[in-house]
């Protein structure tokens, strides 16, 4: 399946990719509505990690094999018919098992609402995710390695 | 306004050229005919013709043919040819009133041989001492001009349509073993008789039709082999790069209408080695030679004439053969006007030279 | 001690529309903009921002927007600001000025004063997009005439010449003045163009070796990574004399961008000043250059052309008829706008010739001597478009060298502080973090797009001239017209005003 993938000797470390994956999962879509306006403002699926000069954006893989879905108690996070690894908010009750679970680390509590974890959907009403699209160096590419 | 020779005018035309290979010799009429028959492509503004074999008693003699504004530069270039050439015989060139024809020059003609202690003294070769004199001549002498300087060869032109022209030289009395004509459709001036087509340097003659888009660039490049472009005219420029390549340089004439009109960059890379090297190397020294624009012109020598069109064919051009005599011009209908039943009749390709040799020469 | 020097710019921002998001505090390696941890809100120290708009491109909410400080000085045509300032700054550093780029001072630009002409009636134009327009150049040693035996076969055998597909070449930048990144978005371009990048003095990064067949080797007076296999990996040498930016000194490459790479591709100590001699030590004559022209030629066997380039100071004609007598296949030559990475300000803006004039009289020199056919002659120093380089060579080169279009073309916003090493744009840097914001996919992408656009407009200029193949455009200059210009400027561009 298409993935996201960073390259890490283009990122430049400047969060776009944060930012807009903000905005695309905001109500509004539009910048500063989401952030000066909306509540709760959505976290973002993708997470700069920086050691500078070292950076890129990691989020989650999509695992063939994927842990967190074996581990939710709830059946919340599952896979959906784009084979992408998804999170049921509704069913989600916060236990957090899944954060343990997975070895990226690409899952996130929502501290808006204390139990439902956020984490990347690849952004399934674009025809790209809003972190690739908007990503100014490149760094990141969204492509099938199988 | 300033007169033609100080400024470049553009102009459209019409060209025709006729050779008897065997070396026959004809009268002008066929040529007359021919070119009138394009009336349309010209507007009366210049006319003239070049004839080959024309003076067979004098055919060792560089025969000038020239313009005089007035006595007085008849007399200062008289002065010059003496001093320069032993004259075998001077005199007026017949004309004929024609009501057409008006402020017409004097016009004189000189048969003549380079003085042996002068060629000695120059260090140069007759044809270059020639050369050297039609240069000085044609610069320093205020209101003379010289028509043509080649052996057993002769240009008549001067403001008019051209079949005007071929009556008040009254050419029909002529005969040669080749033709070559022009009509003129300049875009201003009065028209100065100078100016006229064809334009001459020794025993080559070129007539032309278009505009060369690369002008500037041309006369650049002949200036630095030291040819001056006075004339401010692409005849001079294609007459001068003719003989830069075939008479200094001793290249073949296919070779110098090659770099005149060379084919594409494409068509290059698509030829056999040999080929490629060949137009690579042409292209790449000779670029500045490139005649760019649309033209069609004919250009005759002693021993034959090339017909050549630009690159990409923005000038008619037509060819044909009827027995041993080749016809070129402008339209088809000027050549089936003379010629009604050509063994072939052709339309040569952009940059396709079409190349008539006398017999005896190519034996 | 208080700095009397103002803050050249003011950074604005409005707070409608800045989401706090801190990506231009992250971008800006000058520290402008910061993180006030007190009210959670992003500020700006604007006395440090350098105006090189990389906030400003970045911020995702268009918030920004950085204006000259309109603080002026009572007004005085002849104690200008700028003055003021200058002075104010070497009272406080008691040191030259540097500076970056090229000279951008109130000269006549000669390009703006030059038309070009089309044709009208008496000769078609031509539409490159239904006909053939042919731009393909040959740079390099041409003899006077080529032999042919008596069966008509070329006899001749020419030197090695450059092969363009488009008559533009990137001009000299080096690696340690560039970032790697930059050097290979300009050699990547140059092998995708069929065209060449000179790689500037400082020798030739390993990684580049590759690009080699697009490759123009310079050598110059610091002779920086200069050895046998740098001299045969390109396709061409290149021995510098000058530079547009700063006749007569030669350059400067301070410590600090010396890293590790650029110390194993310069073979000098890592954190050593690279300082480039002002002359040649081994030339001080045209007879000395004579030597090195062949030495260059004889280590790489006759295989490349060898060309020489010049700044264009007074004497530029004579010079360069000088160098074509030595044995040069091409002459550079650069004008007083041509760029650089660091040079002393007062050089930059007072010395040398504006490029039109050079080539102009270059051009004409060598053909009064008839030898103007036997060189090539590039044009640098300052090419913005591509009317310039239609201009340049109707004024008589043979092609262009284009460096800071080429610049601005992979980010350069001209904030002219290459000489700091900070290039927020990943360019004019070797501090990795900021290198790595040059992904040279992207730079060889739009360094391509810049060459094909220009491409297409000279195809369409030429087709209206009525002419289809770049040489006969080549020191054309009926093709020129000026406009505003003395009667000696014409004499001196060998043009006729619009009207004539
Ligand atoms: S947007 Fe791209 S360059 Fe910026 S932090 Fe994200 S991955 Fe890195
Ligand atoms: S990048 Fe723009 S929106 Fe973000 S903090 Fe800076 S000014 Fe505000
Ligand atoms: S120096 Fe550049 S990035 Fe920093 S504030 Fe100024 S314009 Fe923005
Ligand atoms: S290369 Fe960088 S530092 Fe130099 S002028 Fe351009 S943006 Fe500024």
């Amino acid at each position: 399946m298409k993935r996201v993938y960073a390259l890490e000797e283009y990122c430049v470390g400047c969060r776009l990719c944060e930012i807009n994956c903000i905005v695309a999962h905001s109500q509004s879509k539009d910048i500063i509505w989401a952030f000066k306006v909306e509540e709760p403002r959505p976290l973002p699926g993708i997470l700069v990690e920086e050691a500078r000069p070292i950076s890129f954006g990691l989020q989650c893989r999509h695992c063939d094999d994927a842990v967190c879905i074996k581990s939710c108690i709830t059946g919340a996070m599952h896979r959906d018919e784009r084979d992408t690894v998804v999170c049921d908010t509704d069913k989600c009750v916060g236990c957090w098992t899944c954060i343990m679970a997975c070895p990226y680390g690409a899952i996130k509590a929502n501290e808006n609402d204390g139990k439902v974890v956020s984490k990347c959907d690849l952004c399934p009403d674009l025809s790209q995710p809003a972190c690739v699209s908007h990503c100014p160096n490149e760094a990141l590419i969204y492509v099938d390695r199988g | 306004m300033l007169r033609e020779k100080y400024e470049r005018v553009p102009s459209g035309c019409a060209v025709s050229g006729i050779l008897d290979r065997s070396g026959r010799r004809f009268s002008g009429n066929d040529i007359i005919q021919s070119i009138a028959l394009m009336r349309e492509r010209s507007n009366g503004l210049g006319g003239g013709f070049a004839a080959y074999g024309i003076y067979p008693e004098y055919r060792d003699h560089y025969a000038f043919h020239m313009f005089y504004d007035d006595e007085q530069a008849r007399e200062i270039s008289e002065r010059f040819l003496n001093e320069h050439f032993n004259i075998a015989e001077a005199g007026p060139i017949p004309t004929k009133k024609v009501s057409w024809i008006i402020n017409e020059p004097m016009i004189w003609r000189y048969f003549v041989l380079p003085k042996e202690e002068k060629l000695t003294s120059s260090g140069l070769l007759s044809d270059e001492f020639v050369a050297q004199c039609v240069i000085n001549l044609n610069k320093r002498i205020d209101g003379a001009f010289v028509v043509s300087s080649g052996k057993n060869m002769g240009a008549f032109k001067g403001v008019g349509y051209p079949e005007d022209i071929g009556e008040f030289y009254q050419l029909y009395n002529y005969e040669g073993y080749m033709w070559t004509a022009h009509g003129r459709f300049p875009t201003n001036t009065p028209g100065w008789w100078g100016g006229a087509h064809p334009f001459t340097l020794l025993d080559l003659s070129v007539v032309h039709n278009g505009e060369l888009s690369s002008y500037g660039t041309n006369r650049r490049y002949l200036n630095e082999f030291g040819y001056e472009c006075t004339m401010q005219t692409d005849t001079e420029v294609a007459a001068y790069l003719l003989d830069l390549f075939t008479r200094r340089q001793g290249m073949p004439l296919e070779i110098a209408c090659k770099i005149m009109a060379p084919p594409m960059w494409d068509e290059i890379e698509r030829m056999p080695d040999d080929e490629r090297t060949l137009y690579t190397a042409l292209r790449t020294v000779y670029g500045k030679a490139l005649m760019n624009g649309p033209f069609s012109i004919i250009a005759a020598f002693n021993s034959g004439m090339v017909a050549l069109n630009d690159r990409i064919k923005l000038r008619p051009l037509v060819a044909a053969e009827k027995g041993n005599v080749l016809y070129v011009s402008s339209e088809e209908s000027a050549i089936i006007e003379i010629c009604p039943k050509p063994d072939k009749i052709w339309t040569p390709r952009g940059g396709e030279p079409v190349i008539g040799m006398l017999e005896e020469v190519k034996a | 001690m208080i700095s009397y020097v103002l803050p050249e710019f003011l950074v604005m921002r409005d707070e409608n529309r800045c989401i706090q998001c801190q990506v231009c505090v992250r971008q800006c390696a000058n520290d402008v903009h910061y993180l006030d941890e007190k009210d959670g809100k992003v500020k700006a120290d604007d006395a440090k921002c350098v105006n090189c708009q990389r906030c400003v491109t970045f911020c995702p909410t268009h918030a920004l927007t950085i204006i000259p400080n309109p603080q002026e000085f009572k007004a005085n045509a002849n104690w200008t600001k700028k003055a003021i300032t200058e002075v104010q700054k070497q009272a406080e550093s008691g040191a030259v000025i540097l500076t970056s780029m090229g000279n951008p001072q109130e000269y006549p630009i000669y390009w703006d004063k030059i038309v070009l002409n089309a044709s009208q009636v008496t000769n078609p134009s031509i539409d490159p997009l239904r006909e053939p327009m042919e731009l393909k150049t040959y740079l390099g040693r041409k003899p006077d005439k080529l032999e042919f035996d008596e069966k008509g076969r070329l006899i001749t055998k020419l030197t090695p010449q450059l092969v363009l597909n488009v008559p533009i070449m990137f001009s000299a930048m080096s690696f340690g003045s560039i970032s790697l990144n930059a050097c290979e978005s300009l050699a990547r371009a140059a092998t995708e163009l069929g065209i060449y990048y000179n790689t500037g003095e400082g020798g030739l990064h390993s990684s580049l070796y590759r690009y080699g067949k697009n490759t123009i080797a310079q050598v110059a007076s610091g002779r920086f990574g200069v050895h046998a296999n740098y001299l045969n990996a390109g396709a061409a040498l290149e021995i510098k004399i000058g530079q547009g930016a700063k006749p007569g000194i030669g350059g400067h490459l301070p410590g600090e961008k010396v890293g590790a790479e650029v110390s194993a591709t310069r073979m000098i100590p890592e954190g050593s000043d690279a300082i480039s001699p002002a002359p040649h030590h081994d030339i001080y004559s045209i007879e000395d250059l004579r030597q090195l022209i062949y030495a260059l030629k004889e280590a790489t066997n006759y295989t490349k052309p060898v060309s020489v380039k010049i700044a264009a100071v007074h004497n530029v004609a004579a010079i360069a008829s000088g160098i074509a007598r030595a044995g040069a296949d091409i002459i550079a030559i650069d004008g007083f706008r041509g760029g650089t990475g660091a040079a002393p300000l007062r050089i930059r803006d007072n010395v040398g010739i504006p490029i039109e004039m050079a080539i102009a009289a270059v051009d004409t020199r060598l053909k009064e001597e008839g030898i103007r056919h036997q060189v090539s002659v590039v044009a640098a120093g300052s090419i913005r478009n591509s009317a310039d380089i239609i201009k340049a060579i109707a004024l008589g080169a043979d092609a262009v060298y284009i460096a800071t279009s080429a610049l601005i073309a992979i980010g350069c916003h001209m904030c002219q502080k290459c000489n700091t090493g900070k290039c927020n744009w990943g360019i004019a840097t070797q501090d990795p973090q900021l290198v790595k914001r040059l992904n040279p996919n992207i730079g060889a992408r739009r360094l391509v797009n810049l060459v094909t656009a220009w491409e297409h407009e000279i195809k369409e200029m030429l087709g209206g001239m009525g002419i289809n193949s770049i040489e006969s455009l080549r020191g054309n200059r009926e093709m020129l017209r000026g406009v505003g210009l003395t009667q000696k400027e014409l004499d001196i561009l060998g043009i006729k005003a619009a009207g004539e």
